[in-house]
């Protein structure tokens, strides 16, 4: 197979440029997008490679379309991929939604910038932390992963796509403008040089006939995809192990609702991944998560250079989130400091996982820049 | 041609576990659903390829009925999602089920763009000139002074007639009928199946227990014979005055052309893509 860009050594590229040569050599086939600023760039990559490896990238007429083509595709058997920002992400919501009822693989790449609404376009925010998690409707859940470096914009695209796989799930790739649009070195490996993950398929007649069931105890159903001979209906409303609409029978609702959730809180430590530095013997942790960790390594160095046993802990992945080591954590050390460029949304989350075991001390950042070392420090020192 | 029984339709290609179906007693639903089943056999298409996609509401139910592949989705998407199971996987040949308010209110936009592309699809429009499944609310295609609840007096609004609106857009085939005009529906159900392109079969479809009831025509006998007060062949109206057609909706095949559909956009670009890049000659 013939790459529309180098293999097997290193570039000097955007974040957005990163996340669209990781989805091509995740496999990506399918892109549907609607421009919007900061992800755009990942749009225009896309539309330059994808013909050469024989995929596909269409510009759609609007963010619910791109939402709705990326999960078709996704049941024609490709892997696929839409990317936006904040408002097209609020306009994702719904089939958001119908791709985790319906369980469907697909990778979400929402660069954040500045909001409510229109806000800032060009600069970065960390705003969408909640929609990403809470922003469809009803009971549920799905993946959220969080780069900080276009490195890990890249590798963190192609987990993305892995993850969206094993799990049958939508996966939310968290980044923002910043990631998008700085330039860093970053290593584009062979194809043979990562690993893939490919999505379950029906082993035979009996399991392609439960689509929506359990054959395998691991709450993750074989797919099986269009065009197969299988006869699959798919429905975003409640639906029994072979598919069939059951919409007034709570048990039903139950099941289907808590094994949907259930796979990802059940395989929690499979899913999440996150950098300890300095936090064996710490006293206070910082706690943060993408393009903001970098301010806070830096913080926590110069905080030990000043005395003070700092540590950090960079979450990777936002959803599913492992309260349970927040609380050790929190046993460990006197106070938890989270910087994050909003008002307040990992903070909750940590501060739930401390449950009261330690002090939780937001510090926000709005209006586009990143936190700098220091107001990190000061606040910590204060 | 040889009509074979409605049994035998029935018992080839309906899901038996489904059934019944939702549908109202009078609904005409059923009947485009079986005149799409007619068209299939007749032409002898293979199910295993072709995949049936909806939106939401009454008719957006049919593919749940039918043992076809299916992707019953979010309130009018369905052809947003279609683009993407086509493009993705080409060998697929793709229905699409809907009602007047998927179509023509809240997949408005994602109608008019799967038009403009020449998306690889053939529609299936229920217009019964309401929302039916939401209790009989106006639908963008009400005549003027028909009732919904949420136009107690008479709608005030211009509808959009749906056919015209997707011959202007660009559709290779257009055919409007009412669910009476069997034949000329299972033909141009046909017609429009074998067609590359966006392909439009819309049927007026009487809504007995929605619409019916509040515009007096409780039973869908009365709405037959409203119909065929309302409706003009199109031979016919093109001898009339605009002020004749007045409150009239005219019936017939309003466009049949053969422009190249999405697919094979796509391959082409593809293609120049590749040359463009001095990957192939
Ligand atoms: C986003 C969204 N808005 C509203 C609804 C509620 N809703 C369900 S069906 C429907 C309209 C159905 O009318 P139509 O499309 O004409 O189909 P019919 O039932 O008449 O066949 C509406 C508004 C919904 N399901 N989703
Ligand atoms: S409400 Fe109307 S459209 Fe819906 S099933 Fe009943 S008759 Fe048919």
């Amino acid at each position: 197979m013939r790459y529309p860009f180098p293999v097997g050594k290193s570039d000097f590229i955007q974040g957005d440029e990163a996340i669209a040569r990781a989805a091509i050599l995740a496999g990506c086939r399918f892109y549907a997008g609607y421009p919007i600023t900061p992800a755009s760039e990942i749009f225009e990559a896309m539309a330059l490679y994808m013909p050469l490896v024989d995929g596909v990238s269409i510009q759609m007429e609007d963010e619910l379309a791109s939402m709705a083509a990326i999960i078709g595709a996704s049941w024609a058997g490709a892997k696929a991929m839409t990317a936006t920002s904040g408002p097209g992400f609020s306009l994702m919501m719904e089939n958001l939604g119908y791709a985790i009822m319906t369980e469907t693989p697909v990778v979400v790449v929402d660069v954040q910038r500045s909001g409510p609404s229109t806000g800032q376009p060009t600069l970065a925010a960390q705003g969408d932390i909640m929609q990403a998690i809470w922003g469809t409707h009803g009971d549920h859940s799905l993946i959220v992963l969080s780069p900080s470096t276009v490195q890990e914009a890249f590798d963190f695209t192609i987990k993305a796509f892995n993850l969206a796989e094993k799990y049958r799930t939508p996966v939310i790739l968290l980044t923002d403008a910043e990631i998008a649009h700085m330039r860093e070195r970053v290593y584009i490996p062979k194809p043979d040089e990562i690993e893939l993950v490919e999505r379950k398929l029906p082993a035979n007649e009996e399991e392609a006939k439960l689509p929506f069931g359990d054959p395998h105890g691991d709450g993750v159903p074989p797919m099986p995809i269009f065009g197969k001979g299988y006869r699959t209906y798919v429905t975003g409303l409640t639906h029994d192990e072979r598919g069939r609409p059951k919409t007034v029978d709570a048990e039903v609702h139950e099941k289907l609702i808590k094994r949907i959730i259930g796979k990802i809180e059940n395989n929690k430590h499979d899913i999440i991944t996150y950098d300890a530095f300095e936090l064996e013997d710490a006293e206070i942790a910082v706690i943060s998560t993408g393009i903001v960790s970098r301010s806070a390594v830096r913080a926590v160095k110069i905080l030990r250079e000043k005395g003070v046993k700092a540590g950090l802990l960079k979450l990777n992945t936002i959803w599913p989130f492992d309260f349970d080591m927040i609380e050790e954590l929190a046993e460990q050390v006197k106070k938890i400091y989270v910087p994050e460029m909003n008002l307040g949304q990992l903070y909750h989350l940590v501060k739930e996982g401390a449950n009261g075991k330690a002090e939780v001390e937001l510090i926000p950042k709005i209006g586009g820049e990143v936190h700098t070392p220091m107001e990190i420090v000061e606040r910590v020192v204060g | 041609m040889y009509l074979k029984s409605a049994y035998d339709i029935r018992d080839k290609y309906l899901r038996k576990d489904m059934l019944p179906t939702i549908f109202c007693p009078g609904c005409g639903i059923g009947s485009a659903l079986q005149y799409t089943l007619r068209a299939i056999d007749d032409l002898g298409l293979n199910p295993d390829e072709i995949v049936w996609v909806s939106g939401i509401g009454c008719s957006s139910r049919v593919p749940g009925f039918v043992n076809f592949d299916g992707l019953h989705t979010t309130h009018g998407r369905a052809l947003a999602f279609a683009t993407g199971i086509k493009l993705a996987n080409p060998n697929l040949k793709i229905i699409a089920f809907m009602g007047d308010g998927d179509a023509a209110a809240i997949g408005g936009n994602h109608f008019i763009h799967a038009i403009r592309r020449n998306l690889d699809v053939t529609v299936i429009l229920i217009n019964n000139f309401t929302y039916g499944m939401t209790g009989g609310q106006v639908a963008p295609t009400a005549l003027k002074g028909l009732k919904g609840t949420t136009a107690p007096y008479g709608q005030f609004e211009n509808p959009f007639d749906i056919a015209d609106l997707a011959v202007s857009a660009g559709a290779n085939y257009v055919a409007r009928w009412s669910v009476f005009n069997y034949l000329q529906g299972i033909n141009s159900i046909k017609k429009a199946l074998q067609k590359e392109g966006f392909t439009l079969v819309e049927f007026l479809s009487p809504c007995p227990i929605s619409f019916g009831r509040r515009n007096r025509m409780k039973t869908a006998p009365e709405l037959l014979r409203w119909y065929q007060k309302i409706t003009v062949p199109l031979s016919k109206a093109k001898k009339m005055s605009p002020e004749e057609l007045e409150g009239k909706i005219v019936i017939g095949e309003f466009a049949d052309r053969d422009r190249p559909g999405l697919v094979r956009e796509y391959e082409e670009y593809k293609k120049r893509a590749k040359r463009m890049m001095g990957w192939e000659e």
